[in-house]
């Protein structure tokens, strides 16, 4: 039968759960991780789990940016080597960060001689580069792919809120934008533990226009992916050992633990934030907590990645979370549109569909 | 997902689970740092003042002093940290103003001389000269057709 | 004594500000600007010249002052050259306070860079 007469469901059959949920039928594994982080995550609770620690902001460079794009490529470079492969043999390179036109990624890529798909999705970036990366070789496109995300307090605060040395006070629930970089390789070949479904996610607003206010703003839309990721994979919460979210912080963590049960899930047990784990709020004075592409990164790559290898964390759903404004929508009084994309990373592959 | 909500549904949903600001608190700090800074500024107007310069070079004088002790403190990097304690204790003084315009362009060095560090300095100042400077005119204008 | 009479009004001044920020959605850059204008037009009127006699420096301090300082300028200058004293009479009285700003604020700016956080 020739191929073109073959019907969209049938191709897609098993591939696609509902609507947004992708299921891999040969699950590629993260075979190497890297998490380089700021001074400032390297004083809190999870400075163990990082593989470097920066000693100052600067990273040895003459500007923020560059400081940052250097941590991306930092970040992929010693996750390649831990691969045990070179930058020859990995096909692509998926990566985006929170600056204009994504120069962090860009300018590491132009470094790394890499194959590479620029993306944006905000604080989302860690979930949507492994979807996409593992994507790319499920559909075996590529054999081994690295992605990787960064973001940096000072080149963030810069561009979206106010120069550093400026005497304001940050409003209780605002949060810190984090200061890291992250890479994960995935290979087609591995032993796990294995990407075994991305759930895609829809932009969803609430109408929160206070730039301050992410995780309030970010809530509603990973309410919507997991809700979509449970019902299309017939999975129920405990099943994970860990649903993670990227950033939502103190104000976002509490709004998502009241919705989910009306959605008809209740999280509680397995649930926990990023943004909520990277920093001592008390002694550290963040506020509502961490935030950016940075703060997913390097708690999957330093934090998460550990405690699978470990045996602690066998089975673990990543959400990250994205705000998708920029400083003019602010200021043309928009409101804040949010995405958040889930990927499913298990050490075994799974008995659940 | 099930649950829908309109704008105005979720922000009053979120109400109570956004933590308030320390009002009294930031009131009272705000207050007390908001004071003394005025202070040094009675404080200069007088010195001049008994040097025997008159008001309206009192006047200039003090502002001048304050802006430079304004921009001083922020290149040293204290003056956000006064900020984080004094809100508007920091900002609503002209000291406040300096930090506005030394802040961005000590932020935007990297990006030169001329288009960082020129032009960035009055990204907070701009609005302040402009409305500042229009209202008075307006107000002299007003003044003239009122007859003095 | 004028240093608490200073400070009571200059702190007075501040707390509103502090107010307008915590309870409104007005940025810090709004709450200046509306406070110079408030001062401008409060001058215009006649009524800050009493504050500033009662406070002194805790009037003349808050960027109200600056307002103040614009809209008198302007005003004295209307009565001694009529029309163009509008325009030329504001910054003639805060020339000091703007040439300092941009001048300190430039050499600042060459000098220091901003600390990380």
């Amino acid at each position: 039968m020739r191929k073109k007469f073959l019907l969209g469901s049938d191709r897609m059959a098993g591939k696609r759960l509902g609507k947004q949920t992708l299921k891999f039928s040969s699950p590629p594994s993260v075979i190497s991780n890297a998490a380089i982080a700021g001074p400032k995550e390297g004083e809190g609770p999870l400075s163990q789990y990082f593989d470097l620690i920066l000693t100052d902001d600067y990273f040895g460079e003459d500007s923020w940016e560059k400081a940052e794009s250097k941590m991306l490529k930092e970040a992929v470079k010693s996750a390649v080597k831990a691969s045990g492969r070179s930058n020859t043999n990995i096909d692509f390179m998926f990566a985006g960060d929170l600056l204009n036109q994504i120069i962090s990624s860009s300018f590491a890529a132009r470094e790394l001689q890499i194959p590479y798909i620029g993306l944006y999705g905000a604080c989302s970036t860690m979930a949507e580069s492994l979807c996409m990366g593992a994507l790319m070789i499920d559909g075996g496109f590529a054999e081994a792919v690295v992605c990787a995300t960064s973001s940096h307090f000072c080149s963030a605060e810069r561009q979206y809120r106010f120069p550093l040395e400026q005497g304001v006070q940050r409003s209780p629930f605002t949060q810190w934008t984090v200061t890291g970089a992250g890479a994960a390789v995935v290979a087609e070949a591995g032993t796990g533990p294995y990407i075994t479904h991305a759930t895609i996610g829809k932009v969803l607003d609430f109408g929160i226009k206070d730039a301050n206010n992410m995780g309030a703003a970010m809530a509603p839309a990973a309410v919507d992916t997991i809700t979509a990721h449970l019902n299309e994979t017939g999975r129920k919460p405990e099943y994970y050992d860990l649903i993670i979210t990227g950033d939502l912080g103190k104000v976002g963590k509490a709004i998502i633990l009241d919705m989910m049960p009306k959605e008809g899930f209740d999280i509680t047990k397995v649930y926990n934030d990023c943004g909520s784990m990277i920093f001592d709020s008390e002694k550290q004075d963040t506020h509502a907590g961490g935030s950016g592409c940075g703060c997913a990164a390097v708690v999957l790559n330093g934090y998460i990645a550990k405690e699978m290898k470990r045996g602690n964390i066998n089975k673990v759903l990543l959400i990250a979370t994205g705000a998708l404004l920029s400083p003019t929508t602010t200021w043309q009084g928009e409101s804040i549109p949010c995405i958040a994309h889930a990927v499913a990373i298990e050490n075994a592959i799974g008995v659940g569909v | 997902m099930k649950t829908k909500m309109s704008s105005k549904q979720y922000e009053k949903y979120i109400k109570d689970k956004l933590p308030k600001p320390a009002y009294l608190k930031n009131c009272i700090a705000a207050f007390i740092v908001g004071g003394l800074i005025c202070d040094v500024a009675q404080f200069i107007s007088n010195t001049a003042k008994s040097y025997g310069y008159n008001q309206e070079a009192v006047s200039s004088i003090t502002a001048a002093s304050m802006v430079f002790l304004g921009a001083f403190l922020t290149g040293i990097g204290i003056y956000d940290r006064i900020g984080k304690f004094a809100g508007a204790g920091s900002i609503v003084p002209i000291t406040g103003f300096a930090n506005s315009m030394v802040s961005p362009a000590m932020e935007f060095k990297r990006e030169g001389f001329v288009f960082g560090v020129g032009a960035k300095m009055f990204i907070l100042a701009g609005p302040v000269l402009v409305y500042g400077i229009s209202a008075s005119i307006l107000i002299g204008i007003i003044r003239y057709l009122l007859g003095k | 004594m004028d240093y608490l009479k200073a400070f009571l009004v200059g702190g007075a001044i501040c707390v509103i500000g502090q107010l307008l920020m915590d309870l409104t959605k007005l940025t810090p850059a709004r709450v200046l600007v509306a406070f110079v204008t408030a001062g401008t037009i409060l001058q215009g009127i006649g009524i800050y010249q009493t504050i500033v006699d009662f406070g002194g420096a805790g009037a003349t301090t808050p960027l109200t002052g600056f307002g103040y300082s614009l809209a008198k300028g302007a005003m004295k200058e209307v009565r001694e050259a009529g029309l163009l004293g509008a325009f030329t009479g504001g910054l003639k009285a805060t020339a000091g306070g703007i040439a300092g700003a941009v001048f300190f604020g430039y050499i600042m700016a060459l000098l220091f860079n901003p600390k990380s956080k």
